[in-house]
């Protein structure tokens, strides 16, 4: 996967928009959504034109599928709404280690929730379902996790598969990037040197970090200026050591 | 919106699907199972049908909708009105399980991927029965009109065909990157005709 520059991986909204990104742009288009309004409007606006589309190709599905839908519903129970962004930024009440506890739980129930028949792929937080990449790392044996709480507020999470040559951030709660800044993702060479793993815009996300993260000896966030850095330019605000990955 | 939906057409979606939909979508996320019922009437046939023409097996595109709809019960609350319809919301998400439904078979079984480039009928040419003399119908076609036939040709292999924009650009015989600018003209063409979204 190349890393792109702004034009170009602004030129895959279209795609997008009607999922024709292969699984890699995919990851890296999403990084960058996360971080640019003007693409998540642009998409929004595609996807608008999308829906009509298929109004040309209709078809009536089998009477007993509905039977079938409307059972199966019974068993199912409709997840509660977000509102995480109603809740003050900071999370002071929680003693850090409960907080950690808790969040563990929420990333273990994270791609292992089976219903019926039916195995559900996407997050349980954010971005309605666009989570397989993430989940694919997540679920893979060896996956290991590096837990940390946010001087912030909020918690985050690196899990790094080697197998899959990926690693995956994962956070509850975290404060937005101040106003002009973004939060970027850093994965650190064994020499030692910060290689720019994408941007976020901080909240509730799960997040592929870009780039290979095979020989990485540890992930990193830091806050830049709009549109990111090609090194860190401040102190981490998280660092993630795999030495201590469990 | 302004406009009103025909009398006759019984099967066609809301002509302002955006409202009524998404507050059938929000009686859902507090597991109201009739509004699930109408909403499911009301839009099973575009599901289906959109599914059914990017996954062909009709077993297999049975199976997709009814995951579709499990998923829309489940995840209704997700549904953000300030982000788009719930229309959009609805056929975006029938489109990605589509999607995932053939790559994930043709990754399992790449020899049996067959493309028939004669056998695809262009969208405009196959309006259902029923639904053509909608209004929304008309509005589609006039907005596909719009479009260049090559910008028509790259985007109806990606949505309908569920192929990526580099396959699209293989099948196409074209440089990879044109295939993806042609989607994206396409569908801002479209949108724009169409007068919806940003």
């Amino acid at each position: 996967m190349s890393s792109g520059n702004a034009y170009e991986i602004h030129a895959l909204s279209g795609a997008y928009a009607v999922d024709a990104l292969d699984a890699d742009e995919k990851v890296l288009f999403e990084q960058h959504l996360a971080a640019c309004p003007a693409c998540q409007a642009e998409v929004a606006g595609l996807r608008e034109a999308t829906a009509s589309l298929a109004q040309s190709v209709e078809a009536d599905p089998p009477p007993t599928l509905r039977d079938r839908v409307l059972a199966d519903i019974r068993t199912v129970r409709p997840l509660p709404p977000e509102v995480e962004s109603e809740r003050p930024t900071k999370v002071r009440a929680l003693p850090v280690r409960r907080r950690l506890t808790a969040f563990a739980v929420a990333a273990a129930l994270l791609g292992v929730a089976g219903v019926g028949t039916v195995v559900w792929h996407e997050n349980s937080t954010s971005d309605q379902g666009r989570t397989s990449a993430a989940d694919r790392i997540l679920r893979a044996s060896d996956a290991k996790r590096v837990s940390l709480a946010l001087d912030g507020g909020g918690s985050a999470s690196v899990v790094r598969s080697v197998s899959a040559g990926r690693a995956v951030l994962i956070t509850r709660g975290m404060p937005s990037a101040p106003t002009d800044k973004v939060y970027e993702l850093w994965l650190q060479t064994p020499a030692g040197t910060m290689v720019p793993a994408g941007l976020m815009s901080g909240g509730s996300r799960t997040v592929v970090l870009d780039g290979d993260a095979t020989n990485a000896t540890a992930a990193g966030i830091t806050v830049e200026p709009k549109g990111g850095s090609e090194s860190p330019t401040t102190a981490p605000i998280a660092l993630f050591d795999f030495e201590r990955a469990t | 919106m302004s406009h009103l939906s025909p009398v006759s057409s019984g099967e066609s979606l809301p002509d302002d699907p955006g409202t009524s939909l998404g507050a059938l979508l929000r009686r859902c996320a507090t597991g109201d199972e009739e509004c699930f019922a109408e909403l499911y009437d009301l839009t099973s046939r575009r599901v289906h049908g959109l599914v059914l023409r990017v996954v062909r097996d009709p077993a297999q595109a049975e199976e997709v909708t009814q995951e579709v709809y499990l998923q829309v019960w489940r995840t209704a609350s997700r549904y953000d009105e300030s982000k788009g319809s719930a229309l959009a919301w609805l056929m975006t998400l029938a489109h990605r399980r589509a999607v995932d439904r053939v790559r994930s078979a043709e990754a399992a079984s790449r020899h049996d991927t067959t493309y028939h480039q004669g056998a695809h009928a262009v969208p405009h040419d196959t309006t259902a029965e029923g639904a053509e003399s909608s209004i929304e119908a008309r509005r589609v076609r006039n907005a596909l009109a719009e479009l260049t036939k090559v910008q028509r040709e790259a985007l109806e292999l990606a949505y309908f065909g569920g192929y990526t924009h580099t396959e699209v650009a293989t099948m196409l015989d074209l440089p990879v990157g044109t295939a993806k600018t042609r989607i994206r003209d396409g569908l801002i063409r479209l949108r724009d005709a169409m007068g919806v979204g940003q």
